[in-house]
C-alpha cells in the first residue's frame, strides 16, 4: 500500500466528518493566522522601513546629539547633558573632511501653521531649517521653482520651499511660486515646490516647509542642537567618511582619547538595525503566542483523533481482518492528523496573509508575504500533526482485530 | 492437497480466577476444494476455531499449518499478510465500511495487498460483476439491501483470490429468501473451485456443505462427509 492510498483514505475519512474536521481546524487556523498575520505586518513595515530609511541613501549618514530611536531602557540624561551640535561643527566638517561630498546642517520643528492672505492653516506642518545640501542628502528634490541656495542661507533670505500638501491647502487655484506666505509672524516668498512624496505609514512627507537654517535660527534661536547630514563621495568611502567625521567631531568637541563620543552617527543601515532590534521583541512575542495556540490546537487534534480511533474501532478491525498491517493503520491515522493540521495551517496562512495585508494597507504599506514564516508555520503544523496524531495512531494500530470486530 | 492441518490445538483464556478452555485439543485437516460447515451451540468454541482458522488469533498450544506453513507462531504483521493473501472473510454483519462505495470496499484487500490503483479498480469491478452487482459499484452500503451488502462482502472476500473463504453466519442477518440467494452464491463460488468454511447454527444452511463438523465444549463432536460433491 502506497502513501498515496493512505492519503486518499485520509482525505476520504476527513471529508466525511466535515463539521468535526472544521472545528478541529479552528485552533490551528487561529494559531497560524496570528503568527502569519503579525509577520506579514512586520514584513510590510520592514519593507517600508528599508525603503524609506534608505532614502537617506547608501552614502548618506547623519550626526546628531541623541540617537534616532531609543531601544529599551535608556538613560535620557546621558544624552541631555551632551553639548549641542552647532552649525560650526558642520562648517568644521565641511572644511576638513576629504571623503565627503555634501555636508548639510538642518533642524526640524513640528506642528506649525502657515498663512496666505486671509487663510491660516491648522498647525500640521513640519518646518526644517536647511542648507542647500538638505535636498540631495534627504532625497527630496524640487519639482517646480528652485531649492534654497547658499546665498539664501548666507543672507538669511526669507524664502521657503513647500511640500505639495501646503500647495493644495493654500494655493488651490493659484501658482504659488513668487507668492508671499506668512509664517511665525514673518513674510516668506515661496521659491520652490518639492515633488510629491509617497504617503506611507500614515505619515505624510508632503507637509514640509523648508527655510534657510539661518532664518530658522532667527525664529527659534541658536541654542538648539542641529543635525548634520553628510554624504560620502562614494559608497566605498562611506565607512572611511564616518571614521573621518568621528575624528573631526571628537577633535572639535575636544573629547579626550578613551572617552565615548558625545554625539551619535547613524546611516540607513544602522537605522534599519534599530528597527530590527525593536521588531525582534514583537516577533518573539508573537512566536510565543502562536506556539501556545498551536500547542493547544495540537491537543485538540490529539483529542479528536482519540475519539476518532475509538469510534472507528470496528473499521480498524475490518481493515485488519482484510490484511492491514500495523504500519498501514498507523500511517492512515497519522496522515489524517497531519492533513488536518496542515489544512488548518494553510487556511491560517491565507487568513494571516490577508489580515496582515489589511493591517498593512491601513498603514498605507505595500503588500508582503512572509515566505519564511509561511514555511516555518507549515512545517511546525506538520510537526504538531505528527506529534498529536502519533499516540492515537499507535493506539489504533495496536487494536486487536477480534475485539475490534466485536465493537459496537 | 491439504490446505489446512491443525493438530491438537488448544485455546485457553486466562480470566484470572478461572481458565476457560475454548478449544481443548482440536485436530482437523481440510483439503483444497472442500465445502465445510462448522456447527455447534454457543460456547462450543465455534468462534474461537473460526478466529484461529482465519489467522485473527493464534492458538495457546498446538500446531497450525496453512498450505504447509506453520502460522501458529507468526507475529501480527505476518498474520495480516496471510489474511490478506490467503483468506477471504464474510461476516454475519457484513462489516463493510459505511462511508465508501461498494467498489472501494472491494478494493480494500487489494490496497493492502499492494495492487496498483488501475488494476485493483478493474479486479474489484470484475468481482462485483461476478456476484451480480455490476450495476451497484458506486453505491454505498446504506444504499443497498441486506442481500446486496452481503454480496459486496462476498466480492470483497473473493477480490484477492484467496485460498479459502471463511464465512461466519453469512445469512444470520438476512431474511430466509435472501439467505437462500446468498447460499446459492456460495455454492456457485464453491463450484468455481474455491474452498469454503461456513460457521452456522442453522441445519438447512449447513446442508449446503459437503462436510459438517460439529463442535461441543471445545472438542470436535462429529465430523462427517455429507456428500462428495455439492449439488444444487
Amino acid at each position: 500500500m502506497g502513501y498515496f492510498d493512505s492519503f486518499l483514505m485520509a482525505v476520504n475519512s476527513l471529508s466525511k466528518q466535515k463539521l468535526r474536521s472544521a472545528l478541529t481546524l479552528i485552533g490551528m487556523v487561529i494559531g497560524v493566522a496570528s503568527i502569519i498575520g503579525i509577520m506579514t505586518t512586520m514584513e510590510a513595515i520592514q519593507t517600508y522601513m528599508e525603503k524609506s530609511l534608505s532614502v537617506l541613501g547608501s552614502t548618506v549618514f547623519q550626526v546628531q546629539k541623541t540617537p534616532f530611536m531609543n531601544v529599551g531602557p535608556s538613560d535620557r540624561h546621558k544624552y541631555r547633558n551632551r553639548k549641542n551640535i552647532k552649525v560650526e561643527h558642520a562648517d568644521a566638517i565641511r572644511a576638513r573632511a576629504k571623503k565627503v561630498a555634501n555636508v548639510g546642517a538642518e533642524d526640524w520643528s513640528f506642528g506649525k501653521a502657515i498663512g496666505y492672505k486671509q487663510k491660516t492653516t491648522e498647525p500640521v506642518y513640519l518646518v526644517s531649517g536647511a542648507t542647500p545640501e538638505w535636498s540631495p542628502n534627504n532625497g527630496y528634490y524640487v519639482d517646480v521653482g528652485r531649492f534654497l541656495t547658499q546665498l539664501d542661507v548666507d543672507y538669511s533670505r526669507f524664502v521657503m520651499v513647500i511640500g505639495i500638501e501646503v500647495v493644495e491647502d493654500l494655493f488651490p487655484f493659484k501658482y504659488p511660486i513668487g507668492e508671499t506666505v506668512k509664517f511665525e509672524g514673518r513674510n516668506f516668498e515661496v521659491v520652490g515646490i518639492i515633488e510629491e512624496q509617497g504617503n506611507e505609514m500614515g505619515r505624510s512627507r508632503n507637509n514640509m516647509l523648508v527655510i534657510p537654517l539661518t532664518v530658522y535660527q532667527k525664529i527659534y534661536g541658536k541654542d538648539g542642537s542641529i543635525n548634520i547630514t553628510i554624504s560620502a563621495k562614494s559608497s566605498e568611502l562611506l565607512n572611511g567618511a564616518i571614521d573621518e567625521i568621528i575624528t573631526i567631531m571628537r577633535a572639535v568637541r575636544k573629547i579626550a582619547p578613551g572617552k565615548d563620543n558625545d554625539f551619535e552617527v547613524f546611516n540607513s543601515e544602522s537605522l534599519i538595525g534599530f528597527w530590527n532590534d525593536m521588531s525582534r521583541n514583537l516577533k518573539i512575542g508573537s512566536i510565543l503566542i502562536s506556539f501556545i495556540s498551536l500547542t493547544v490546537a495540537g491537543i485538540g487534534i490529539m483529542n479528536i483523533m482519540m475519539v476518532s480511533v475509538t469510534e472507528r474501532t470496528r473499521e480498524i478491525g475490518i481493515r485488519k481482518a482484510l490484511g492491514a498491517r500495523k504500519k498501514h493503520i498507523l500511517t492512515q491515522f497519522l496522515i489524517e492528523a497531519v492533513l488536518l493540521s496542515l489544512t488548518g495551517g494553510f487556511i491560517g496562512v491565507i487568513f494571516g496573509v490577508l489580515l496582515g495585508n489589511v493591517a498593512a494597507s491601513l498603514m498605507n504599506l505595500s503588500v508582503a508575504i512572509p515566505w519564511f514564516w509561511v514555511v516555518v508555520g507549515l512545517i511546525f503544523c506538520s510537526f504538531v500533526g505528527i506529534a498529536s496524531g502519533f499516540w492515537p495512531a499507535l493506539k489504533a494500530s495496536r487494536l486487536d482485530p477480534i475485539e475490534s470486530l466485536r465493537f459496537e | 492437497m491439504t490446505l489446512i492441518d491443525i493438530k491438537n490445538v488448544k485455546k485457553i483464556y486466562d480470566l484470572g480466577a478461572e481458565k476457560i478452555h475454548a478449544l481443548d485439543g482440536v485436530s482437523l485437516k481440510i483439503e483444497r476444494g472442500e465445502y465445510i460447515a462448522i456447527m455447534g451451540p454457543s460456547g462450543s468454541g465455534k468462534s474461537t476455531i473460526m478466529n484461529i482458522l482465519g489467522c485473527l488469533d493464534t492458538p495457546t498450544s498446538g500446531s497450525y499449518h496453512f498450505e504447509g506453513e506453520e502460522v501458529s507462531r507468526m507475529d501480527d504483521n505476518q498474520l495480516a499478510g496471510i489474511r490478506n493473501e490467503k483468506i477471504g472473510f464474510v461476516f454475519q454483519t457484513f462489516n463493510l465500511l459505511p462511508r465508501i462505495s461498494s467498489l472501494q470496499n472491494v478494493e480494500l484487500p487489494l490496497i493492502y495487498g499492494g495492487v496498483s490503483l488501475e488494476s485493483r479498480r478493474k479486479r474489484a469491478s470484475l468481482v462485483l460483476e461476478r456476484v451480480g452487482l455490476g450495476d451497484r459499484v458506486n453505491h454505498k452500503p446504506n444504499e443497498l439491501s441486506g442481500g446486496q451488502r452481503q454480496r459486496v462482502a462476498v466480492a470483497r472476500a473473493l477480490a484477492n483470490e484467496p485460498s479459502i473463504i471463511l464465512a461466519d453466519e453469512p445469512t444470520g442477518n438476512l431474511d430466509s429468501k435472501t439467505g437462500e440467494e446468498i447460499m446459492v452464491l456460495f455454492n456457485q463460488i464453491h463450484e468455481a473451485g474455491n474452498t469454503i468454511i461456513l460457521v452456522t447454527h442453522e441445519e438447512y444452511i449447513a446442508e449446503n456443505a459437503n462436510r459438517i463438523i460439529r463442535l461441543h465444549d471445545g472438542l470436535i463432536a462429529s465430523d462427517e462427509v455429507v456428500r462428495m460433491h455439492a449439488m444444487n
